[in-house]
């Protein structure tokens, strides 16, 4: 029996921390194909369609060409800071995803392997917290890339990360609250028994919590700390080679995270569809990892579909938007929500 | 951490100043303190080139001021050489000038949508824009033969004649474009995001606006009713019927109404002239070097960008002694600073936008 007990103390562990770190990568590059490809079929262009299948190789050519560009820090950078921000952020994205369960557990024989590399009673505070120590990366390397530009996007960035922070929070709590727990496997668990996703049960929960996670993820219309038109590139305007990839693939993780989030809070996680309809009960047989991985590519696409039909927000906009509507909203979707359910 | 009364550099390499155009803008935090353009980086010497060139050879270096609206260039510049010359240009020619001429104006404003949008950050309409205007790019090219420098003016009237064949691709072209205008117009004109970002910045006065020699659609958006075209008319625009679109607002946003119902009159005034188009010669008759006797002359028109006059002096030999170009977006762009006030950082590049400054222009 030692060959199973190492196999199910070694080899399972390392194999789901090469897949913990794979996995985003994977889906970062996936991601990057289908916004340029799907962006650009949207402004009537073509996009990548040259390197492998319809371009689908076309992120491994980008990386390998920022593999082989110089690294350019200027001399009034901070040295320290500069070198530790993008491995900071990317650093935040990748551990958080140790949480975030991908699928039901599968039983082998009598081994339960299951889809996460760790199950915390307190997961979803976790995701959210380590989520936010990114933007710590995004304030070093702003402020270490000693220049305006840099500086004014990271600027931004504090602040609007910290605004759409409480919303975030308070719409989860919602979701905690029916739940009755912040443990991201239970919340699932829980939507299973009760045969209702909490996307339809808290319909503004869900929309306030989207939009939110849009604006912390520095997305279109709320990519100010990276507006092109105005900052250049915003924080990662002295950024070159690797270091600028890891701030580019940290984004697009941090998409696919908050993705995760939402279709683990609100639309059942790795759950199929339906389960209210006997006639429908065959969805059952797909595994659930690609219920799963459906739902995330719907919220993926999603965020392309709103970056290719949007204006940017302006920032007076962007704050007020937070604090005078999604904020208060939030709070009274809360109260309400838990007075109907006092009553109910 | 303070950002108070710090100087940033926009260009003259930035993504949005159009161009090679430098601004010097102090802020505080967010909120623009002063703004002070610096131009001269795409400076080529044309003026004085041009004392250099024969009055023919003049023509295709217009087509380099305004990329975006090569044809209105020409336009500008033989009017004031025939001006001077005291020479009648055949009818057919003159309506086969306004029909480049309005093309041409339905191409600027089609690219400024596009970069407008870009600027706010609704990069798809960028793409709309430019996709749009190709059409009239294509029109352009197979009449004369290039595309962005279109060449397409003589002094003494046209190069060539309207053929049936392009005349229906032109019609074709104006039919679909309502349609495309559409299509643009449901992601901005009623979008909340586009008009929070337009609405109300970027203001300025008809007396302000007057007082700073602006002119073209960010004159008319001020609430003055002053168009060349319908005011001094020139080659035979008087034969045509078509509003000037005036709006009282002075933003971003009335700046924008203003340049898509100019598309539309546009578009009426192409189909007119195909309708009436006279026939006849399509140009008069000139020597082949031109000796123009001793004199001074100014002509403007109404390009897609504001007035664009030409002065020219003469001394009696083939060549001019002086050409001098009165440039809208030069002149446009000084009431950049004044629009800016109170604003703040992001809306320097809707603001600068809403100008439609091309900088070949400029600097001349």
């Amino acid at each position: 029996m030692t060959n199973t007990g190492f196999v199910f103390d070694v080899l399972i562990p390392v194999g789901k921390i090469v897949a913990v770190i794979l996995y985003p990568l994977l889906m970062t590059i996936v991601m990057i194909w289908l916004e340029r490809r799907v962006v650009a079929l949207m402004q009537k262009r073509l996009g990548p369609n040259r390197v492998g299948f319809q371009g689908i190789l076309q992120p491994f050519a980008d990386a390998f060409k920022l593999f082989l560009k110089e690294d350019i820090m200027q001399d009034q950078a901070d040295p320290l800071l500069f070198k530790v921000a993008p491995v900071m952020v990317m650093f935040s994205s990748l551990l958080a995803f140790c949480f975030v369960p991908l699928g039901e557990p599968i039983r082998i024989g009598t081994y339960r392997l299951t889809l996460w590399i760790a199950q915390s009673p307190v997961g979803l505070l976790l995701v959210l917290g380590l989520s936010s120590i990114s933007v710590f990366g995004v304030i070093f390397g702003g402020w270490a890339s000693n220049s305006k530009y840099p500086l004014m996007g990271a600027l931004r960035s504090v602040v609007q990360i910290l605004s759409y922070e409480i919303p975030i929070g308070l719409t989860a709590l919602s979701v905690v609250f029916f739940a009755r727990s912040i443990d991201l496997v239970e919340i699932v668990n829980h939507q299973s028994r009760a045969k209702i996703w909490f996307g339809f049960m808290l319909p503004v929960s869900f929309v306030v919590f989207w939009i939110s996670a849009i604006a912390e993820t520095n997305r279109a219309p709320f990519d100010l700390p990276e507006a092109e038109s105005e900052l250049v590139a915003g924080y990662h305007t002295e950024y070159s080679g690797m270091k600028f990839a890891f701030f580019y693939i940290a984004e697009y993780a941090h998409m696919v995270l908050v993705s995760s989030l939402v279709v683990l809070m609100f639309f059942g996680g790795w759950l199929a569809p339906f389960p209210n309809v006997p006639a429908l009960a065959f969805l059952k047989v797909i595994p659930g990892f690609f219920w799963y991985l459906i739902k995330i590519m719907f919220f993926l696409y999603l965020y392309v579909w709103i970056r290719a039909t949007l204006p940017r927000y302006r920032f007076d906009e962007l704050i007020r938007l937070a604090w005078k509507w999604l904020i208060p909203l939030s709070l009274v979707n809360f109260l309400v929500a838990a007075l109907l359910w006092y009553i109910l | 951490m303070s950002f108070k009364d710090i100087e940033l550099n926009m260009g003259p390499q930035h993504p949005s100043t159009h161009g090679v155009l430098r601004l010097k803008v102090s802020v505080d935090n967010e909120l623009v303190l002063k703004i002070e353009p610096v131009v001269g980086y795409l400076h080529r010497g044309m003026e004085k080139l041009w004392e250099s060139l024969t009055y023919a050879q003049v023509v295709p270096m217009t087509d380099r001021l305004d990329y975006i609206a090569a044809v209105s260039n020409n336009l500008a510049y033989v009017l004031a050489v025939e001006k001077l010359m005291g020479l009648e240009v055949p009818k057919r020619a003159q309506y086969i000038r306004v029909i480049l001429a309005e093309i041409q104006r339905l191409a600027s404003h089609l690219a400024w949508v596009g970069f407008m949008a870009n600027d706010i950050g609704a990069v798809s309409v960028l793409l709309f824009g430019f996709e749009d205007r190709e059409d009239f790019l294509d029109i352009l090219e197979t009449y004369a033969g290039g595309r962005l420098t279109v060449h397409g003016l003589r002094v003494g009237g046209v190069p060539y004649d309207l053929d049936d064949a392009l005349i229906v691709r032109i019609r074709k072209s104006l039919d679909e474009l309502p349609k495309k205008i559409k299509d643009i117009e449901t992601l901005l004109t009623k979008n909340r995001i586009w008009r929070h970002r337009t609405e109300g910045i970027g203001l300025i006065s008809a007396a302000e606006a007057i007082e700073h020699g602006l002119t073209g659609p960010a004159l008319r958006a001020s609430g003055v009713a002053w168009d060349i075209r319908k005011d001094i008319p020139y080659s035979s625009y008087e034969d045509f019927d078509f509003d000037v679109p005036v709006l009282h607002g002075g933003d971003v946003y009335d700046r924008y109404l203003v340049r898509l119902e100019e598309i539309r009159q546009s578009t009426g005034i192409i189909r007119q002239a195909l309708d009436k188009l006279p026939a006849g010669e399509i140009m008069a008759k000139v020597p082949r070097i031109l000796k123009i006797p001793a004199g001074e002359v100014f002509h403007s028109i109404e390009a897609p960008k504001g007035e664009l006059g030409f002065y020219v002096r003469s001394n009696g030999t083939d060549k001019p002694e002086r050409v001098k170009m009165k440039s809208p977006s030069f002149i446009n762009l000084q009431s950049l600073p004044l629009m800016c006030r109170g604003n703040l950082f992001s809306d320097i590049v809707g603001i600068l936008g809403s100008l439609d400054i091309v900088l070949g222009e400029i600097d001349k």
